[in-house]
């Protein structure tokens, strides 16, 4: 029944679980009798740790550690709000950081499942390194700069200036468009259709791109139209 | 009185975070402010180099949170200005000698003696940077007028902003004004316009800041300089004053006066 609550999620360099709240000695009890029953799975892993705020000293990370290392689980990483357990991990060696990328890859896979309506709204600028996906639409109020990517499986509206990379219908849908107030994507993509923006027009004007025979076209936004 | 903490970041390399530390530390501390910069680029140091006091270093910052010394005796007095500091870095460690926590505490006991700490941040996005900007009350990111830099520059200020640090301050450095008036080079309008964050300030360049950084020396003190100038007015915005953005396009003909004073005949 415990072992229920032990979710084991797979990140670039190993394994990573979440063991964010309740009893820290259930939680490990728990943990261990789920890497016993699975023995094989987790023979030569390396595990990340996610302990949230939980304030952790050295010696339970350590008895942790061995215990893992018993079973030849490598203890890697120990990741953790509370610098209590930030302190504690790194006096024991253990990294405190993941590679944010491969984790939150790992979090923002998107599903393929498109349910049509459903949708994101986000306020706020994304930067170079954002990265947004979404099984339905995404509309953003605000701009979309170099660097930054968005994946949706439906439609990708941006009240702004869209520079970054996106990618409209990424499950397939050749439907799907992509809007902006000023459209000039590094990359803008729609299901499997990969276009590139034109050099910048002398004054942006909102635009829409679709799909037409096969190929990317962007057209300005006329009301009415 | 408690000192407010100032990281100085930019995410790519060689786009002028120590000398913009070292000039607006020597800036602030001209008008009679307690100031201390820390290097908190472990193991590639060079702020001490810059604020020519290379030859001062007992201590170092990882002494001081290592225990081998107390921090008095880490921080090192400027030559020129008094109330102004450094804490050098480690030359022979890595980043990972330093935690975000040891940082913050480092900062927290520093804090009542003075009214700065300026963090010099090492490039990139990774341990040493999330040193840097742990203990910082306001960051301020600092770019050139070239594409790349600014890509970087908007990556930190996401981070930073999702760290929770409030929205960093501009600083574009090196903007050549003749080079702008040409369409080769990104305007500041443009800059600012794609990180869309409040600007401190634009330093021109200038080479006499590669003359004065090799000699140690802040351009900040140095009255006739432009760079200079534009340090000395971040310091006052810093501050909290209203101090209008130098005109640089204007000062054309002024600045071929100030390089023809300066460079020597070419």
């Amino acid at each position: 029944m415990e072992t229920e609550k032990i979710e084991v999620k797979g990140i670039k360099n190993g394994l990573l679980i979440e063991l964010r709240d309740g009893d820290w000695d259930e939680q490990k009890k728990a943990l261990m009798s789920h890497i016993n029953e699975n023995k094989a799975f987790f023979k030569g892993a390396k595990l990340v740790l996610d302990v949230g705020d939980r304030p952790l000293k050295s010696p339970q990370l350590s008895s942790l550690r061995g215990e893992l290392s018993d079973r030849e689980i490598k203890l890697k990483a120990v990741l953790s709000t509370s610098l209590v357990t930030e302190r504690a991990s790194q006096d024991l060696g253990l990294e405190i950081k993941i590679d944010q990328s491969s984790h939150r890859d790992e979090k923002t896979t998107i599903d393929s499942m498109l349910d049509g309506d459903e949708a994101v709204f986000l306020e706020r600028t994304l930067r170079s390194g954002h990265k947004v996906s979404f099984p339905g639409h995404i509309v953003v109020l605000g701009d979309v700069n170099p660097g930054a990517e968005l994946i949706a499986g439906g439609n990708i509206i941006v009240w702004g200036r869209l520079r970054g990379v996106v990618h409209a219908g990424a499950s397939g849908d050749l439907e799907a468009v992509v809007c902006a107030l000023d459209l000039s994507p590094t990359q803008l993509r729609i299901a499997d259709k990969i276009s590139v923006s034109p050099p910048r027009k002398a004054k942006p004007k909102p635009e829409i791109a679709r799909l037409e025979n096969d190929q990317v076209v962007a057209q300005e936004w006329k009301a009415g139209t | 009185m408690s000192a407010k903490v100032i990281t100085i970041t930019s995410g790519k390399g060689g786009v002028g975070k120590t000398t913009a530390t070292a000039n607006i530390g020597a800036a602030l501390a001209k008008n009679g402010q307690r100031v201390a910069c820390i290097d908190a680029d472990i193991g590639l140091r060079n702020l001490d180099v810059v604020m020519g006091l290379e030859n001062r270093i007992v201590y170092d910052l990882v002494d001081a949170v290592e225990g081998r010394c107390r921090l008095s005796q880490a921080m090192i007095k400027d030559k020129h200005i008094p109330d102004l500091y450094l804490i050098p870095s480690a030359q022979t460690r890595d980043k990972t000698a330093v935690s975000p926590s040891d940082m913050i505490r480092l900062c927290d006991e520093l804090r009542p003696d003075l009214d700065w700490i300026l963090v010099d941040s090492p490039a990139g996005i990774e341990r040493g940077f999330k040193n840097a900007i742990a203990p910082a009350d306001q960051v301020i990111v600092v770019t050139n007028p070239e594409v790349s830099a600014v890509r970087d520059a908007d990556r930190i200020i996401g981070i930073v902003e999702a760290e929770e640090k409030g929205t960093p301050k501009l600083l574009i450095n090196r903007l050549n004004p003749e080079m702008v008036r040409q369409n080769n080079m990104l305007s500041a309008d443009d800059v600012v316009d794609l990180l869309a964050i409040h600007l401190l300030g634009i330093v021109p360049e200038d080479k006499n800041v590669i003359i004065s950084t090799n000699q140690g020396i802040p351009i900040a003190l140095d009255g006739k300089s432009q760079a200079g100038q534009a340090y000395r007015n971040i310091a006052r915005r810093i501050q909290g004053e209203e101090v209008p953005l130098m005109d640089l396009d204007k000062g054309s003909g002024f600045f071929n006066r100030i390089s023809s004073v300066f460079g020597s005949g070419d």
